[in-house]
């Protein structure tokens, strides 16, 4: 019931929730699990998902038409804390978090057995009520930093990171990249000035290079849009298809396996 | 684009507006209009919206770009535009004598012209030299590959394929003036679906591109910049009542889509508080969720691309879809300003349907010989019901927003003579 990384890189699992239904999502997270993941990231399906790209954006548009709302979400995590002590991270724009009472979800995440929760469009300004919220129910608050980020902005996204900060590759939309950018470098290094928490680095990785690459620098990386596309093209056979993808992703970095 | 909107630079306060603090601050406060608006955006963009800020705080007290800015709007865009008086309207309704602000007759056709010249002196002070833009109606879009003609800028436009369908005219005519249009297949493949695309692209290459958004919507410092820009649209109306009339108008009316053009015409009368203030939402073609795109009718607070405003949306905070017979007004979110003038009381705001907007259109062109946009249809529509019940002293300003013609594919479609 925390977030801890046992082996460098350490492993974060993105997964968008209720693609194609909740049921699948909880036996692809213990999958991912047991392949090897520190932490899942549980992705709440949003209408406008403005920061993802097409990968992402089409498992949404699935999941919403299957009737995923974060409650079901949240039905989800505490099923899978039931069954597993991974770092579970609610990982949700803004709006339906609203709608759903910001007391009333991190009340609720933390019955679920949730450890924090990321907010894509939510940066640290506006973040006060959020912050609190969180704060009360014992939650790790994850924000993202990004290469275009301030040393002034990264050393608020550092104050107020729990868990782990989330710096971004680079510049853009979630989805597979053929190579990393020296950007996700650099961010880490200047990351480091304002922080001594873990680091994970995400946005586009999606092979063994990448994944060995990031955890020359970084402390664990975040593997999303690729999880999200295995999952789309092996239907009926998603957890299994999601284990051996992520076995093949890090056994290039010799990350044995855990858990299990 | 004078002292109005207080801009905040200063660095992160992590300070949100308490969410039970009263609307009362008229102004724009670290963007906010009372608990409304602010800055939700992913973190790749937050520097560059500090960025905005911070040269727009500066642009606008610099007496060259304010010079430029006005220079332009006088001698690229048309204005002053005129108030003409509607007598042939007038005498049908037998009700307020009704003025017309005619920002139907701006170069391009529609008052969003007067943004973009001032975002591409913006975007030009800041060294960028990429303009990306989304637009529904097309006006915005039309508007922006204009002026990035004139400055010789990079242009896309996103667009969502069923606005490129029903707005073909103006798809052509960015690409005549030289901007690139990619359309959008996402989701209802209308304006919201765009603004989302173009998010994605200025998330992607935010360093070398400036968003040129159309409305009062979106991040701050948008809301206030955008208003700032369109506010020259009500000082001038002030004025040319007050001359014609020697007295204020007992109400002024304009459609609300994102609401820049409503705002722009509203702005300078806020503190007149015997004026009123009508917005007309598109109605559409029902009640039920889904079928209109009027906020203050079904709608509640929420969060859609990066601001905090009355939102269209299901319980669990999923954004519904919406429908309206102009393009231009099919949004599910409206600009924050306009949802703390409506929580104050200050303006009122109304819904007329599609149907109700297709007869505006006609009764305009015939008795006026004024075609007017959908859009601004959906204003001539309640001025139309509404003018019957005042008092023949009344004066009623209506904002001509734009022009019809790019909807002459759709009237013909619709009116079928």
């Amino acid at each position: 019931m925390a977030i801890r990384f046992k082996k460098r890189p350490g492993l974060v699992a993105y997964i968008t929730c209720g693609d194609p239904d909740l049921d699948t999502s909880r036996e692809v997270a213990l999958a991912a699990i047991g392949a090897g993941a520190d932490v899942i990231e549980l992705g709440v399906p949003f209408s406008d998902p403005v920061a993802d790209g097409p990968v992402i954006q089409r498992a949404s548009e699935r999941a919403l038409q299957h009737g995923a709302t974060l409650e079901g979400v949240l039905g989800a995590a505490k099923r899978i804390r039931e069954q597993s002590e991974a770092g579970l991270i609610i990982f949700s724009y803004l709006n339906p978090i609203l709608q759903y009472g910001l007391d009333r979800f991190c009340a609720a995440a933390a019955t679920a057995g949730v450890d924090g929760a990321l907010v894509t469009d939510l940066p640290v300004e506006e973040a006060g009520d959020y912050l609190q919220a969180m704060k009360i129910h014992q939650l790790a608050p994850v924000f993202l930093a990004a290469p275009t980020s301030t040393d002034e902005r990264l050393r608020a996204i550092a104050k107020h990171s729990r868990g782990f900060v989330y710096a971004i590759s680079r510049t853009g939309i979630t989805g597979a990249r053929q190579e990393l950018t020296s950007d996700a470098r650099t961010l880490v290094e200047r990351l480091r000035g304002f922080t001594k928490l873990p680091i994970a680095v995400g946005f586009g990785v999606s092979t063994p290079e990448q994944f060995a690459e990031v955890g020359s620098f970084a402390d664990a990386a975040v593997v999303g849009s690729a999880i999200v596309q295995c999952v789309e093209q092996n239907r009926g056979r998603e957890a299994a298809a999601v284990a051996e993808f992520l076995r093949s992703l890090t056994g290039a970095a010799n990350h044995a396996k855990v858990g299990q | 684009m004078e002292e109005t909107a207080s801009n905040d630079s200063e660095m992160p306060s992590v300070k949100p507006a308490p969410a039970d603090s009263k609307p009362e601050r008229r102004r724009s406060t670290a963007g906010r209009f009372g608990v409304y608006g602010g800055r939700y955006v992913p973190e790749t963009l937050m520097a560059a919206l500090h960025e905005l800020d911070k040269a727009y705080a500066l642009a606008r007290r610099d007496k060259s770009f304010r010079d430029e800015f006005r220079g332009l709007l006088a001698d690229f865009a048309g204005r002053p535009t005129p108030l003409f008086f509607a007598q042939r309207l007038t005498q049908q309704l037998g009700g307020a004598k009704i003025y017309l602000k005619r920002e139907d007759l701006l170069h391009t056709g529609a008052h969003k012209i007067n943004n973009c010249i001032g975002q591409a002196l913006l975007a030009r002070r800041m060294g960028k030299h990429r303009i990306i833009a989304e637009t529904g109606a097309g006006q915005h879009g039309v508007a922006t590959a204009t002026v990035c003609a004139l400055f010789g800028m990079e242009c896309v436009v996103y667009m969502g394929t069923e606005d490129m369908r029903r707005q073909e005219l103006n798809v052509f005519r960015m690409r005549l003036l030289g901007a690139e249009v990619r359309g959008v297949d996402s989701g209802s493949r209308t304006l919201k679906d765009a603004i989302n695309e173009a998010m994605r692209d200025w998330v992607t290459n935010v360093r070398t591109t400036h968003y040129l958004l159309g409305s009062v919507l979106g991040a701050h410092p948008y809301p206030t910049m955008v208003r700032d820009f369109h506010r020259v649209i009500g000082q001038e109306a002030r004025k040319q009542i007050l001359k014609a009339e020697g007295r204020l108008p007992s109400a002024v009316i304009a459609c609300v889509g994102g609401g820049s053009n409503a705002i722009g015409i509203f702005f300078d009368f806020i503190k007149d508080q015997d004026v009123k203030l009508i917005g007309v939402e598109a109605g559409g073609r029902g009640h039920a969720l889904g079928e209109h795109a009027a906020r203050f009718d079904g709608g509640g607070p929420g969060v859609l691309q990066g601001t905090y405003s009355y939102v269209l949306q299901d319980t669990a905070g999923q954004i519904a879809a919406t429908h309206s017979v102009s393009a231009g007004l099919d949004y599910p979110a409206i600009g924050p300003e306009h949802a703390l003038l409506h929580d104050e009381g200050r303006a009122e705001y109304v819904s007329a349907s599609d149907e109700a907007a297709l007869d505006a259109c006609q009764a305009l062109a015939r008795l006026e010989g004024i075609i007017p946009a959908l859009e601004s249809a959906h204003a001539v529509a309640e001025c139309i019901q509404r003018v019957p019940t005042m008092s023949q002293s009344d004066i009623v300003v209506v904002n001509v927003s734009g022009r019809g013609d790019k909807d002459i594919g759709i009237l013909r479609e619709k009116l079928q003579f």
